[in-house]
């Protein structure tokens, strides 16, 4: 059994937990996730390790209900276990295993959408303990969506924000912060980390394709076993069928076949759902849909 | 004079069974088994044990059920097997055991794997323990994988003493036995889980949620961990594709995807959570265990169930006991036909499967006759949903992590000898991972030569230490 340590709402519907899980911790690396059931009649359900100590043992996950197993998961209280909590799963960030000089002249701009501020944090810290902080653009649908903002800012050099509603920061979408920065320093940066709801990955995707910026996205497709063994998490990339679980979950961006992840990704949406979704995946979808 | 015909075993009607997840074939009982029993003639060189990949005392134990000493049945086949209960159920006794008996020649072989069943069963509910040979040593070692290879691999080497953990991916031991094959052919609680036990039972330790290769490699096992060797026996899993237009549709799925969902995570049981989704009508590509499988699955989701399959009824590989159940059970098989593309709808679903029809040519490597495609034989199959079942191949955890552990094109681990040596020092492979998709009982009895194998190894290891 897997203990939940702390447990902290840091915005509507979204949990940080600290779960004990010591070989998990001791082997996690920055990109990779974990798969939790939370018990014995529960799914397996993938979330990204968003931070971890080897040392005293623990991961890091923060969680948004969006539907059952979510809901769940967030009914656990300090104290209580997750019935099963495997990995580190997935392939590490690539700059993880790269030599310290090819990271040094590499200018990094990362965007996080929604939940997708926890994934990026524990690349932009290891970046950062390996000297050589980020960029970052935030966004969310208004201001008290913002999470993990303090802690990010520590990792980072400069944080853009982007709030739908213009409760913080930019009025608009990740999408056009990002063009704005851009513009302001073309050629500057080396490449682009994406992480957050599909849509957005798309769009900043498409919009980075214009800018010849290398651009990569960590995908959140279906999964069940994680070790490759379903086939649940495949996708396209560059024509080629991927698994997310074990070639991802990161991939090059220009290469992905976004619409088809999409279609794929809302194969078992379940009927409650729609009501339950009251995040901001939906308001960002929504939103770029009346776009 | 011995009965020419065997002891019918008793089944669940196919009318009924279509409904429901429990087991088809009810075994023998008490009477029963005795009476099949006694028809064997206890040969002086049972042709029945050089057939079946471990060894089974088959004449031993089947004239102790004749005699009514069950418990020594039992001990006779646990010298040989740790999982009588499963092997009894998923053999394919035809092409083994059975398939050499000599009653075979004029009238039904003795039913070995029942009689194995029955014992397995037996044991289970009488409290039987498998014996241990050996005293404890303080030998460690590892092995990756609980399925039929991993856990035959872990209860020999207990049995002689070593202190062995398996390292299990899943949240749940048993491999395929416990993710693929349907509770309606091996029941997960009653049988997996009571094999797994006696395998715990026996002093071995189990660890689930640990994936090797990314928490921790084998490296770090035998240099950090304390193992002195290591077994892989981490099977197929990794489903293939056709690589056709339209795979990605949704409502294509893996045959692993649909029996995972299905079995491990108990999808057809509202009280849990995981979600599944089978369409009215189910097209299954492929003619094996797998396929066979997830069809009658599909069967009692409530679907139409068609099973396609490129060669005639002759070529297909599943175990005939299951083909014959699933024509019981109304499946629609569409031999010699072809699959060349899967059709959607505007939002991406599957609607159809293009198929062309096949006719049988010249034998190929394997020995059978190769399919050929009839020229403008194109058709058209409605269905909402297809199982794509056509084989798996080893996921590339291990093979990726492990410096100078060799593998083949295929990407199975690439064994140097009979016992499952490989190219990595102290570092031993069998079952799936190295055969390809194969059965229980040859993952089994390859598991028990690398036991050996690995006792051979420690044992010269210390020589003299
Ligand atoms: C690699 C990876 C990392 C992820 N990291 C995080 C994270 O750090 N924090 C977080 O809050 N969420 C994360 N997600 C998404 C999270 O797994 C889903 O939100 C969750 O599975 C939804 O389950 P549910 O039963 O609450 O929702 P429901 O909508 O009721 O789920 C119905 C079905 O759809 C699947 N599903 C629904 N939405 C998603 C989705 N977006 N991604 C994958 N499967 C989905 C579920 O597994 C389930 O089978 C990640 C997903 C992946 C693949
Ligand atoms: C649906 C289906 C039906 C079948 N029906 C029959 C039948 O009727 N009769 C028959 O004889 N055979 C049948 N087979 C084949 C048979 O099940 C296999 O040949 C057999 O299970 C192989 O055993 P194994 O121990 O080599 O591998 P597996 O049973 O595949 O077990 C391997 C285990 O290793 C684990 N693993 C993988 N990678 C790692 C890792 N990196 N770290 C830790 N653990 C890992 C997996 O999760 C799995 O639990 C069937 C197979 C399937 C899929
Ligand atoms: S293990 Fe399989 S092959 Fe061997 S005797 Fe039993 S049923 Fe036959
Ligand atoms: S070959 Fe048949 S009859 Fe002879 S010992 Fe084996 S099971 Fe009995
Ligand atoms: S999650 Fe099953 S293969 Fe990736």
């Amino acid at each position: 059994m897997f203990k939940l340590l702390e447990k902290k709402k840091i915005g509507p519907d979204i949990w940080q937990m600290k779960v004990s899980a010591p070989r998990v911790a001791k082997y996690a690396k920055p990109g990779q996730f974990v798969i939790v059931i939370t018990d014995k009649r529960g799914e397996r359900i993938p979330l990204t390790i968003c931070d971890y100590n080897k040392d005293e043992g623990w991961v890091m996950i923060v969680l948004q209900v969006v539907g059952l197993s979510t809901s769940r998961m967030a009914e656990l209280n300090e104290g209580d276990s997750f019935a099963d909590f495997v990995g580190p799963l997935g392939q590490p960030s690539w700059f993880v295993n790269a030599e310290p000089s090819d990271i040094r002249g590499h200018n990094f701009i990362f965007i996080a959408g929604g939940v997708g501020a926890a994934p990026v944090y524990p690349q932009l810290k290891w970046l950062a303990d390996n000297g050589k902080k980020a960029d970052l653009i935030l966004g969310a649908r208004s201001a008290e969506q913002l999470i993990l903002l303090p802690e990010l800012k520590e990792v980072t050099n400069e944080v853009y924000i982007a709030t739908n509603d213009g409760s913080a920061g930019e009025k608009g979408f990740v999408t056009d912060t990002l063009k704005k920065v851009l513009l302001e320093r073309p050629e500057y940066y080396n490449e682009c980390i994406a992480i957050g709801p599909m849509i957005m990955m798309k769009s900043v995707a498409e919009m980075t394709r214009t800018f010849a910026l290398k651009t990569t996205v960590s995908l959140n497709t279906l999964m069940i076993d994680g070790t490759g063994m379903c086939g649940a998490c495949r996708v396209t990339v560059g024509g080629k069928i991927k698994f997310t679980c074990v070639d991802g979950p990161e991939f090059d961006a220009h290469l992905v076949d976004f619409d088809e992840a999409m279609r794929r990704q809302g194969m078992y949406k379940r009927e409650e759902t729609e009501s339950h979704r009251c995040n901001i995946d939906k308001a960002v979808e929504e939103s770029h849909k009346r776009k | 004079m011995k009965q020419v015909n065997r002891v019918p075993v008793r089944e669940q009607d196919p009318e009924v069974r279509k409904n429901n997840f429990d087991e088809v074939c009810l075994g023998y009982n008490e009477d029963e088994a005795v009476a099949e029993a006694s028809r064997c003639l206890n040969c002086k060189k049972p042709l029945c044990v050089s057939d079946c990949p471990v060894s089974i005392d088959i004449p031993s134990f089947v004239e102790k059920i004749k005699n009514r000493e069950f418990y020594q049945a039992a001990e006779i086949i646990s010298r040989s097997s740790v999982l009588p209960s499963v092997c009894g159920r998923v053999c394919p006794q035809e092409s083994q055991c059975e398939g050499k008996c000599i009653l075979g020649v004029k009238g039904d072989p003795v039913s070995i794997g029942k009689l194995e069943r029955f014992i397995g069963d037996w044991g289970r509910d009488n409290g039987f323990i498998i014996p241990v040979k050996s005293e404890p040593n303080s030998h460690r070692v590892a092995v990756i994988g609980s399925g039929p290879a991993g856990l035959t691999c872990a209860g020999e080497l207990a049995s002689l003493g070593y202190d062995v953990t398996i390292f299990e991916a899943l949240h749940k031991a048993g491999g395929v036995l416990e993710y693929g094959i349907p509770e309606f052919r091996l029941p997960k609680e009653k049988v997996v889980r009571q094999e797994v036990e006696n395998v715990k039972r026996m002093g071995v330790k189990i660890i689930t949620n640990a994936v090797i290769g990314k928490a921790g490699t084998i490296d770090n096992l035998l240099d950090n961990e304390g193992f002195d060797a290591i077994f892989v026996g981490t099977g197929a899993g990794l489903p293939l594709f056709m690589n056709i237009p339209g795979e990605n549709l949704n409502g294509v799925l893996s045959a692993n995807e649909f029996l995972t969902r299905i079995n491990l995570m108990k999808a057809y049981d509202d009280e849990f959570d995981t979600p599944v989704r089978t369409g009215q009508r189910v097209a299954v590509v492929g003619g094996g265990n797998v396929a066979m499988d997830s069809a009658r699955s599909a069967v009692r989701m409530g679907a139409d169930v068609s099973v396609i399959y490129r060669r005639s009824a002759e070529e297909l590989p599943a175990r005939a006991e299951e083909v014959h159940h699933a024509r019981e059970e109304g499946i629609d098989f569409r031999l010699l036909t072809n699959p060349v593309e899967v059709l959607g709808n505007e939002k991406g679903w599957v609607t159809g499967l293009k198929c062309v029809r096949m006719e049988l040519g010249e034998p190929d490597e394997s020995g059978r006759r190769r399919p050929v495609v009839i020229p403008d034989s194109e058709f058209i199959i409605e269905t909402d949903t297809v199982i794509m079942s056509l084989g798996t191949s080893p996921n590339p955890l291990i093979a990726g992590t492990t410096p100078n552990l060799e593998t083949d094109r295929k990407g199975c681990v690439k064994a140097v000898d009979e016992n499952g040596t490989t190219t990595r020092e102290g570092v031993f492979a069998a079952g799936d991972v190295v055969t390809g998709s194969a059965t229980v009982i040859l993952a089994m009895g390859a598991a028990r030569k690398s036991a050996k194998a690995i006792d051979d190894y420690i044992r010269s290891k210390y020589a003299g230490k």
